[in-house]
Order: structure tokens, then sequence, then C-alpha cells
């Protein structure tokens, strides 16, 4: 199973327009792990996980170079369809945005109705199951149809869009910044809920805070300027990274 | 994001616990001037200090918590601070083992002279160079320099057992003079404690410069 979800890339480029956003960038991502990607802003980190989901190439004058295997799926692979890949690797952005006019309930249905699913009691079970494994279900269990995803709480609604990506059953999570807009206790519960989601899912987090990094992932990799610079454990990275760019980017001796 | 303030407070950290090495430094070279001479006023000068050891133990510990809970450090940042933790603790064990030493020269001084063949005076000549030399390795922030202080560890712990016999020996061979006996060995046994937390120092700077553990000769 956990062949399932290993991401591998090999002579990753991306382009906005002329401008070249990441260089031949190859590296392994363990699965059933959390992998941070830290590095300055324009790094290419965002860019980086947008390309493992193919969302880099929704935006106009995009382009991508390189291959990115997610175990026997070839995501830029011929005949590869965007939204079958988005269905195996999930995302969750910095700004919660749960579908504002849906119920709690509809907004965590809505990838699978959007797929045709239409077993109302099987439905039931994967809402409840997404909400669970997002540690949302005790909040929310009372009212999940009659309130709308946009009256709850920010740090809720952040947890909302993780149990939506959840449902469809993803191998791979990507969160691109997904605690920076909230405050520290409902940060606390996302990075909990990170540190649960791993046993199920492979985790990529970017983010711009390094305790998090230090405190979720077991794996960091450093970005800078478009280029990978190191991945390692991130025990090692943080006390003992092996590149002095790493060691004075999370020393504050540049940035 | 270049951190000014913090980088601040770690060149603050470093000055207040060279400043600290100084003092502990100076207290052992008094404590052995003290046992040289058997001047009474140079073992009050000992005591006197230790109490300003003591304060400045507590200065930077108070500062390198701040550090740790304040800026979150880390990489080369967080083993210098965990270093200067560990080698703010040996400096205080230093100033210690310097007040043990005055002790035992007023104590000296109260009771006949034995005929303990004790080369004080060259233990502790070694045993002040690895001090100084591992708070030169620290200032410098020079590895290599850790590594010799390593090095002589063992040659001042030969010393010791060599004064241990020879005390033993003085003890069998006259009753009368086992109290000077006594303390000679103790104040052996003072350097070679003094000795191993240079030790310690310059194993600290290692690991702070390298990233390396090389406590009990581990192998990194």
């Amino acid at each position: 199973m956990d062949e399932q979800s290993h991401i591998s890339v090999e002579n990753l480029n991306a382009w906005y327009g002329s401008t070249q956003a990441l260089y031949n960038i190859n590296l392994e991502i363990p699965p059933r792990h959390t992998t941070a990607i830290i590095g300055p802003s324009g790094c290419g980190k965002s860019t980086f996980v947008r390309c493992i989901n193919r969302m880099h190439e929704t935006l106009p004058n995009t382009r991508v170079a390189g291959k990115i295997q997610i175990a026997d799926l070839d995501v830029y692979g011929k005949g590869v369809s965007p939204v079958w890949v988005r269905r195996r690797v999930g995302m969750v952005f910095q700004k919660a945005n749960p579908f504002p006019t849906m119920s709690i309930y509809d907004n965590v249905a809505a990838g699978l109705k959007l797929n045709g699913f239409s077993n109302h009691g099987e439905l039931d079970k994967i809402v409840e199951r997404s909400l669970r494994q997002a540690a949302l279900w005790d909040e929310v269990k009372d009212s999940l149809k009659k309130k709308s995803g946009a009256s709850l709480s920010g740090g809720q609604q952040q947890r909302l869009c993780i149990a939506r990506a959840l449902a469809v059953e993803p191998d791979v999570l990507l969160m691109d910044e997904p605690a920076s807009a909230l405050d520290p206790i409902s940060t606390a519960k996302i990075e909990d809920l990170i540190f649960d989601l791993k046993q199920q899912y492979t985790v990529v987090i970017v983010t711009h805070n390094m305790q998090q990094a230090a405190r979720v992932a077991e794996y960091t990799a450093f970005f800078l300027m478009g280029n990978l610079v190191e991945l390692d454990k991130t025990e090692k990275m943080f006390t003992k990274p092996s590149d002095k760019r790493t060691e004075d980017y999370i020393t504050g001796r540049f940035g | 994001m270049t951190r000014t303030r913090f980088h601040q407070g770690l060149d603050d950290l470093k000055q207040k616990l060279l400043t600290m090495g100084g003092m502990a430094e100076q207290a052992v070279e008094r404590a052995v001037r003290a046992y040289q001479t058997g001047d009474g006023s140079v073992c009050q000068l000992v005591l006197r200090d230790e109490g300003k050891i003591n304060a400045a133990e507590r200065e930077v510990d108070e500062l390198a918590i701040d550090l740790l809970a304040m800026q979150q450090p880390m990489a080369v940042d967080l083993r210098f601070i965990i270093a200067c933790i560990k080698i703010n603790a040996d400096l205080e064990r230093v100033g210690d083992q310097a007040v043990n030493i005055v002790e035992r020269v007023m104590d000296l001084a109260r009771h006949p002279k034995s005929s303990v063949n004790a080369d004080i005076a060259r233990m502790a000549a070694l045993t002040i160079s690895m001090v100084r030399e591992a708070l030169n390795a620290f200032l410098t922030a020079d590895a290599d320099l850790a590594q010799t202080v390593l090095e002589r560890d063992d040659l001042v712990d030969n010393m010791n057992r060599e004064i241990f016999e020879a005390a033993d020996k003085a003890m069998t061979h006259s009753t009368e003079t086992h109290r000077h006996a006594l303390d000679t060995l103790l104040v052996a046994r003072n350097l070679e404690r003094v000795a191993d937390h240079a030790t310690n120092i310059a194993e600290d700077v290692i690991f702070w410069v390298r990233g390396a553990d090389v406590r009990h000769h581990a192998q990194t």
C-alpha cells in the first residue's frame, strides 16, 4: 500500500511565461510521512507543490517539463487527466475556501457528488469519516445540514476543507501554508491533525514557519531560487544541515 | 529576515561566558599559587570571588534560556546555546574546585609537612593550560584546538595516579604527617576534576562547531 503514495520527481522545471520558477528538481518524497517544504518567498515552494497535482498549469502561460511519478501514476503522462490526478492528490490552501452557500455536509460531499457518487447511505458514512479524520466531527455533527461552511470559524473552515479533500480518498495531501492565517489554537489543531493524517496519507506541506515544519514533518526540503538545496530528516535539517545555504537561511543570516 | 537582535544576543552570551571563564581560570591560578606559597590572603581572594562566579552562572543561564524561548534558534545557533549552557555549568564547577583547593591549602598550613613527593606544580600548569585553551577554542570556534585539549586529559589522569601512589607511600611511612599527604592528594584530585571540566568544555566546542558528539570517545 505504501507504494501507492511514493512521490518521485525527476528533472522538474516550471515556468511562468518566460520566467523560470523551478530548475531541475529531483527528489523522492517518502510515503506516509509528512514532508515540509521551506524556503524564502519566491523560492518556488508553492510552484513545486502545485506541479504535483497539476494546478500549476491552470494559470495562463505556464509550462512544466520533467517527470512526477506517484506510485504507478505518471502525473504528466500522455492522456493522463488532470482531474484524475487531483482525485489522487488533494490540496488545502492558505486561505480556507469552503463553498459558501453549501451546507457543511455538502461541502464535504461535493467532490464525490461531482464524480457522480449518489449512494446516500454510503455518502453519510464518508462525510462522517472525513469530518472525524479532520477532527471536526464533534464540533459540527449537530448542524451538518443546517449550517453553511462559511458560518464556521477560520480554523473550522480550514478543517472543513481538509475533510473535503479527504472525502475523495486521495493518496497524497498537499497543504500550502494551511495554518498561516489561523490563531495559535487553531494552528495547534491543524498541526495535530497533520501528525495523525500521515498514518494514512503522504502529506506535503509548504510552510514559512520553521518551527511548524519542525513540529509536524519528518522530512524537510529547502528550496532557494527555484532550486532544491537539500532534503533530509527534519531533525538533521534543523540541528546540523549539510548545506551552508540551509544553515544561513534557518538561522536567519539571510532571507 | 536577518535577525540582528538575535545575533546580538548570541554575541552577548558568548561575551558573558568568556568573562565567567576568565574568572574561573583566575580562581584556579590563584588556588595553585596559594598552594605553592601558602599565602592565606590569596586563599581569601578565591573564597571572595566564588560568589561572583555563581552569579555569572545564573546570568548566563538566564540569557541562554531567554534566547531559546524567545528566538527559537536552529542549527549552529541551537548548538551554540546548548554548548554555552553546558560550558556554563562546567565553569561554575571549576570555580568550586578552586575553592576546594584553597580549603586544603588552609588545612595544610595547620599541619606538619609530609614527605609526599608530588609534582603539583607540573600538574597544575598542565591543567590550567587545558582550561585556557578550551576557552580559547570557544572564543575562536576552533574545534582543532579543542581536540588538542582532549588529548591532554590522560596526562593529567596519570599525574593524579602518581600522586595517589606517592601520598599512599608517604602516609605509610609516617602517620604524623598523614594529614598533609591527604590534603596534597585532595589538591591533586581537585586539579584532575578541573582538567575533566576543561575536557567537557572542549567537547562542547567541538559539538558547537562540527555538530559532532565526541563525548566518551563517541564516533560521529
